[in-house]
């Protein structure tokens, strides 16, 4: 579809590069609407429902109040630091979207290497967080943004090592081609472990509750973007969001299958569109489910979480993919072992969980008094 | 708390501490709470609290008011238990005039104190969840049961907040036709909503990783830091006024003080919940038993003169003892008034329970205590 927009290269790649930067927007401002929606119907509440038909202009209406809000800076910040923190954090997420492909039709630019290219791109938005909480001279955004570049930069680690994980069972790092390989069986069928690893490390990485603590309310205040007012904020909400889609997306193409339908080979390009909205949603509602149920943990135990429990597991999910293709073992041993690992995941979760030197027990109730 | 910051073979990497200013406007602080915190990194390393931004002169304001004018100051007071602090006043001047209320009164007064209560722990819960992370999820369905218990707060007072309705051997007036059916039919709610509750909160993993283990305390270091209500109770100490000392008609009712084993968050938490499903056991037995009959004592004149004499009264409110002292000299107004807050004793032992921990706990532990700055600045 989008295969040829001008003969001329460079008016090829800008057009192109102007699609994304369009949709993008749209695209956020109907996620935000969403995501209220979502979460108020969690919350026994309604949700926007005053401007437009179920409040669906909310987001509109939102995006014109940002854009002519006052830009506020703080006299004290470090002035460039500051201004560019929201465009380092938007611009790599924009990049990254370049490569993802929709369908086997719908893409902007198919990479060989365009798993490597996305990984390597969205990692760049830490400095964004770090600038932003340097910069603001504002100590909250300081705590904010030394926890972002914590939690960032270690959830990448199990994110990339599931990532590699599938370029091993794929052994391309062409997402169409990842893509086409799972016509019959999605990826998720032989990696279960690092399915569950692959939303964790998303989640963290998009610091979503349960692992929101960069941006923590009730902490930090809104981290480093407390010192953001009106379209800078909203380019930290537009990078927020376009990384939910990034994830989404990139989770509904290594292990979902993205737009192939299991039961019929070869499906028109309207029918792919669908099944691949549908796998992305169904990430991002997940996504927002947890947002609702969930609340915050603690940051040691973020930390722990990372690198006692997620990196011993995708190193395993990496040695098996390993053994498997060395041996060449058959397909069904990979999902054996994996869903081993993933119940194991589960248990030391779980244990984690209760790990406690108090039992648990129900308060006593006594009559009379001690005192 | 001692922290390494050393790394091997090298010297100790020279690190400081900043202070950080968390409130009085502050999403966490309950009010206009202000903590002045040291951190090193994510470890707080001192905290000092400071109060008084909401210091309105609450207990020298009655000394010039009428005795059944002071009624509306202990509403504002703590505004979440406002049934059990005008509770603490009406029952202080019965004490030194020894009116002695109608029966009806004194079941409306429990029913309505204990409701009161329900509100006030659902009220906790909300914000509690809020501080611990969840994205008003918890607010959200503690204010749908809250909301049907303060719309017949509303229909029996005529307030939303500041009722104003318990007076010195009586009540203001009675209570709406079908009280007691309603009040059966909300207790129905209410406990699907403390289910609902339960689940949410108390049986999850985040909020128990969080919780468990956070802050505990001794019955020993409770009692010396003051502290009193579910503070108290959850270190496992069984000490609840309406049972140590008992007030009005507390003594007629059947139910357990909930206690718990550890002293720490999420006993709190634990108890606060049982406490609960407490009040609705004691609202059933009221409404069982409620009489028919006057809501006022015969012979109350226009302008109340009580008689010379001092009294401490002290109930057990939802945040702990609350306590009035009065001097009277005869006179239509009070001489001295002295107002005795659970939330400042509770938050007073704040620095004790929270330097050491990380920030996230900080917030959590404060929440804990459950104070309402009004009742703490007065």
């Amino acid at each position: 579809m989008l295969l040829a927009i001008s003969s001329n290269p460079w008016l090829d790649a800008v057009a192109r590069l102007a699609v994304v930067a369009v949709l993008l927007p749209v695209g956020v401002i109907w996620l935000t609407w969403l995501e209220r929606k979502v979460i108020g119907r969690l919350q026994q509440r309604l949700g926007p429902m005053r401007v437009g038909p179920y409040g669906l202009l909310q987001g509109i209406a939102d995006t014109i109040k940002l854009i002519t809000k006052e830009d506020v800076r703080p006299t004290s910040a470090d002035r460039w630091v500051f201004e560019l923190a929201p465009f380092v954090i938007v611009v790599p997420v924009i990049m990254a979207m370049v490569a993802l492909p929709f369908t086997a039709e719908i893409f902007i630019r198919n990479m060989t290497l365009g798993l490597f290219y996305i990984v390597a791109v969205s990692g760049l938005s830490i400095v964004g967080m770090i600038m932003a909480g340097w910069g603001s001279d504002n100590k909250y955004a300081l705590l904010g943004g030394v926890r972002a570049g914590a939690q960032l930069i270690s959830y990448e680690v199990p994110l990339i090592l599931t990532v590699v994980a599938i370029a091993m069972l794929g052994q391309t790092m062409d997402l169409s081609v990842i893509v086409a390989l799972q016509h019959k069986t999605p990826f998720i069928a032989y990696q279960p472990l690092g399915f569950i690893i692959f939303t964790i490390a998303g989640l963290a990485e998009l610091y979503r509750q349960p692992f929101d603590i960069p941006v923590a309310e009730s902490e930090v205040v809104g981290g480093a973007t407390v010192e953001y007012s009106g379209i800078r904020w909203s380019m930290f909400q537009l990078g927020e969001f376009a990384s939910l889609v990034l994830i989404s997306i990139l989770g509904s193409l290594i292990f979902l299958g993205g737009w192939t339908w299991p039961l019929k080979h070869d499906i028109p390009g309207y029918a792919q569109a669908i099944v691949m909205a549908v796998k992305t949603l169904g990430f991002v509602l997940f996504f927002m489910w947890m947002r609702a149920s969930l609340p915050r943990l603690r940051i040691d135990q973020l930390m722990s979480l990372c690198w006692q429990v997620l990196l011993p597991f995708t190193l395993y999910q990496i040695l098996v993919n390993g053994l498997v293709l060395v041996y060449d073992w058959p397909d069904y041993t990979l999902t054996i072992l994996s869903l081993i690992g993933a119940g194991a995941l589960m248990g030391v979760l779980y244990m984690a969980a209760r790990k406690t030197n108090v039992p648990l027990q129900a308060p006593v109730a006594r009559m009379g008094s001690v005192l | 708390m001692a922290r390494e910051t050393v790394i091997p073979g090298e010297r100790e990497l020279e690190t400081v501490d900043i202070n950080v200013n968390v409130g009085p406007q502050h999403p966490a602080t309950h009010g206009v709470f202000r903590m002045v915190i040291t951190v090193d990194g994510e470890v707080v390393t001192d905290l000092d609290p400071v109060i008084g931004y909401m210091h309105r002169g609450n207990e020298k304001l009655p000394e010039n008011c009428d005795y059944r004018q002071v009624i509306g100051y202990h509403d504002r007071t703590d505004y979440l238990a406002q049934f059990n602090t005008e509770h603490c006043w009406v029952e202080a001047v019965e004490k030194l005039t020894g009116f002695e209320p109608t029966e009806r009164a004194q079941y409306i007064r429990v029913i309505l104190a204990e409701l009161n209560r329900i509100t006030s722990h659902l009220m906790f819960f909300g914000a509690f969840g809020t501080d611990v992370g969840l994205f008003g999820t918890s607010f959200m369905y503690a204010f749908r049961d809250r909301e049907y218990i303060q719309e017949l707060f509303e229909e029996v007072t005529g307030e939303r907040m500041m009722y104003n309705y318990f007076r010195p051997g009586g009540l203001g007036w009675d209570v709406p036709e079908n009280f007691v059916e309603r009040c059966n039919d909300m207790i129905k709610h209410i406990r699907k909503g403390l289910g609902d509750l339960e689940g949410l909160m108390m049986t999850n993993e985040v909020v128990y990783m969080r919780c468990r283990g956070l802050s505990p305390t001794t019955p020993e270091q409770a009692i010396n830091w003051g502290l009193s209500g579910p503070m108290l109770r959850a270190t496992g100490l069984a000490h609840d006024l309406r049972r140590a000392e008992p007030y009005s008609i507390y003594d007629r009712f059947e139910f357990d003080i909930p206690t718990g084993t550890t002293g720490d968050v999420f006993d709190r938490l634990l108890v606060r919940l049982e406490e609960m499903k407490q009040s609705v056991r004691i609202i059933e037995q009221a409404l069982a038993q409620l009489p028919e009959g006057p809501i006022m004592r015969e012979g109350m004149k226009r302008t109340l003169r009580v008689p010379a004499g001092e009294v401490y009264m002290r109930v057990e409110s939802p945040r702990g003892e609350y306590g009035v002292y009065l001097i009277a000299t005869g006179t239509d107004k009070p001489y001295r008034h002295k107002v005795r807050g659970a939330s400042f004793c509770n938050i007073s032992a704040l620095r004790e329970m929270c330097v050491g921990h990380y920030v996230s706990d900080v917030i959590v532990i404060l929440g804990s205590t459950d104070i309402v700055l009004c009742e703490v600045d007065r």
